[in-house]
């Protein structure tokens, strides 16, 4: 049985003009220790799909079982990066990194020592008692990388982490996000719409179409790409082959769309 | 090197020292409209140029201050309305903020009050004056009530919807670390709202003093309310005057008070 699996979801949203079936007939499955991304055009239910798995909203139809027990938020077994940091403005660094800990009553002297120190190993010092708007872009999004490693979640989601940094920030944490995460042998599921960024950072990409959204086609990174950095395999010579194979999908989705 | 530095630094004093310099300016600007209006109206009452019976003079209105602090009935007054006005205050933010608490926690409530809350804030409070009178008995209760009440809908209505408009992303973030609502409510929605608070807080400084000098009006029998009506029923116009400037210091002071309380709550 595998670490997560996703099976059977349709999820319906209602309102008062219309039902928009977001997602259709998603069934996945993702080993421990695996990153995985979601990759697909604007409307194929991907953040909605990251809810689901982490249980903020429940589906129409399926069910999600992360080693094989339905998920719950109050045990933190899911982290939750979004698109952007929200940090809390109005709370220092160090409060902001200790929120989970602090909402789930966990906190004592270990799990903040611990916090604090990962805000260190991300290459942080010195910040714990600043604000969020002190820092830069790429240094608050690590920042809400570290707040949601440290309650120490099973299962990490990414909701377009990067795509709100420059380019040259998000090539930097692209590298630093998959070294933490192969360090603690997190699983990570990535939502992205760059094509470029799924290939660099993950073992597998699910392709998704869009309206309604549905699972089209599940391609494996080759083991000599999954070894490298994010940074080294958009050099590598595979890159672009397999960049141009899923371009190719994705332009015949939107055609069959159209 | 030290050169530049040396350049930069004086380039910096010499902008600071334009900055006090124009502050300087504009302190005496205040300054001279201050002097101006009030030794315009001591020279045309002294002269007659306008009725001295109506508008009195500042020379009239000092002694009058005198007189009055001397046989301590000014201070008296002006207790009894700075206590009815800092209650109704305190109470009408605070309810109205406990209410606009209410509403976000439940939707359904929000629902079923919205139509009454368009009417009450429509309606004008201090026509409810003779009602809380009579029901309250005439006195503190009656007056701190008005101070409230004039406040607390318009309090609920804007604090309310500044807690529905904190970005959903913040709650999603709690939501992920298994948050309850009221951890929801501490972490995010309370502090994100504290700026609008603030600003209620301060329009509400105005509405206090405008609902107790009503009540004041009302009931008569004490308070800087009852001053200016008393003074207004024996043709007494420099005791208008007099509670009118009284009022406005002690309204500045509360509001000032207030802009603090800001710097300290809001750390940025």
């Amino acid at each position: 049985m595998s670490f997560l699996h996703v099976q059977g979801i349709h999820h319906t949203y209602f309102s008062k003009a219309s039902a928009t079936t977001a997602l259709s007939d998603i069934s996945l499955t993702v080993e421990e220790g695996e990153f995985v991304s979601i990759l697909g055009p604007s409307g194929c239910g991907k953040t909605t799909l990251l809810s689901i798995i982490s249980s903020l909203i429940k589906p129409s139809e399926g069910t999600v079982l992360l080693e094989n027990k339905p998920i719950s938020t109050s045990k933190n077994e899911i982290g939750y990066m979004l698109q952007q940091d929200y940090l809390f403005p109005w709370k220092t660094i160090e409060e902001n990194i200790l929120l989970g800990l602090k909402l789930s009553k966990q906190i004592n002297d270990k799990t903040k020592s611990n916090a604090l120190g990962l805000l260190k190993q991300i290459g942080l010092t010195g910040v714990e008692k600043q604000l969020p708007k002190q820092l830069s872009g790429g240094m608050r999004q690590r920042v809400a990388l570290v707040r949601t490693l440290a309650t120490e979640p099973k299962l990490l989601m990414l909701d377009e982490p990067f795509s709100s940094l420059d380019y040259q920030t998000k090539l930097k944490l692209e590298d630093l996000v998959s070294q933490i995460l192969a360090e603690f042998g997190k699983t990570a599921i990535l939502v992205t719409h760059d094509i470029g960024e799924a290939i660099a950072m993950s073992d597998r990409v699910f392709l998704f179409s869009s309206h309604p959204g549905r699972l089209h086609k599940t391609f494996h990174m080759p083991a000599e790409l999954r070894r490298l950095t994010p940074f080294e395999t958009r050099n590598h010579e595979l890159f672009p082959s397999i960049f141009q194979m899923i371009w190719k999908e994705l332009e015949s989705l939107e055609q069959g769309n159209e | 090197m030290s050169k530049e530095m040396n350049k930069v630094d004086l380039l910096h004093k010499n902008y600071l020292q334009s900055l006090k310099v124009e502050k300087r300016w504009v302190r005496l600007y205040q300054a001279i409209i201050f002097l101006l209006f009030f030794s315009s109206w001591e020279v045309s009452s002294q002269k007659q140029w306008i009725d001295p019976l109506i508008f009195s003079s500042p020379t009239k209105i000092w002694n009058l201050f005198l007189n009055k602090l001397q046989d301590g009935s000014l201070i008296t007054n002006l207790s009894v309305t700075l206590t009815e006005t800092v209650l109704g205050f305190i109470l009408g933010t605070l309810l109205g903020t406990i209410l606009a608490a209410i509403l976000w926690w439940s939707p359904m409530i929000s629902k079923i009050l919205d139509p009454y809350l368009v009417i009450l804030n429509a309606m004008p409070k201090v026509a409810l004056g003779p009602i809380l009178i009579v029901a309250l008995s005439p006195g503190y209760p009656s007056i701190i009530a008005m101070g409230a009440i004039i406040s607390i809908i318009i309090t609920t209505i804007v604090v309310y919807t500044s807690f529905k408009e904190v970005d959903p992303n913040y709650l999603k973030v709690l939501q992920t670390f298994g948050a309850t609502r009221f951890q929801c409510f501490k972490e995010a929605i309370m502090p994100a709202s504290f700026p609008t608070i603030i600003s209620t807080l301060k329009v509400n400084v105005g509405l206090s003093w405008v609902g107790v000098i009503v009540g004041e009006f009302l009931v008569s029998s004490k308070g800087l309310g009852y001053m200016i009506i008393y003074g207004f029923q024996v043709f007494n116009f420099t005791l208008v005057f007099l509670s009118l400037l009284v009022i406005a210091v002690f309204a500045t002071i509360m509001y000032q008070l207030v802009e603090l309380l800001e710097k300290k709550l809001i750390k940025e």
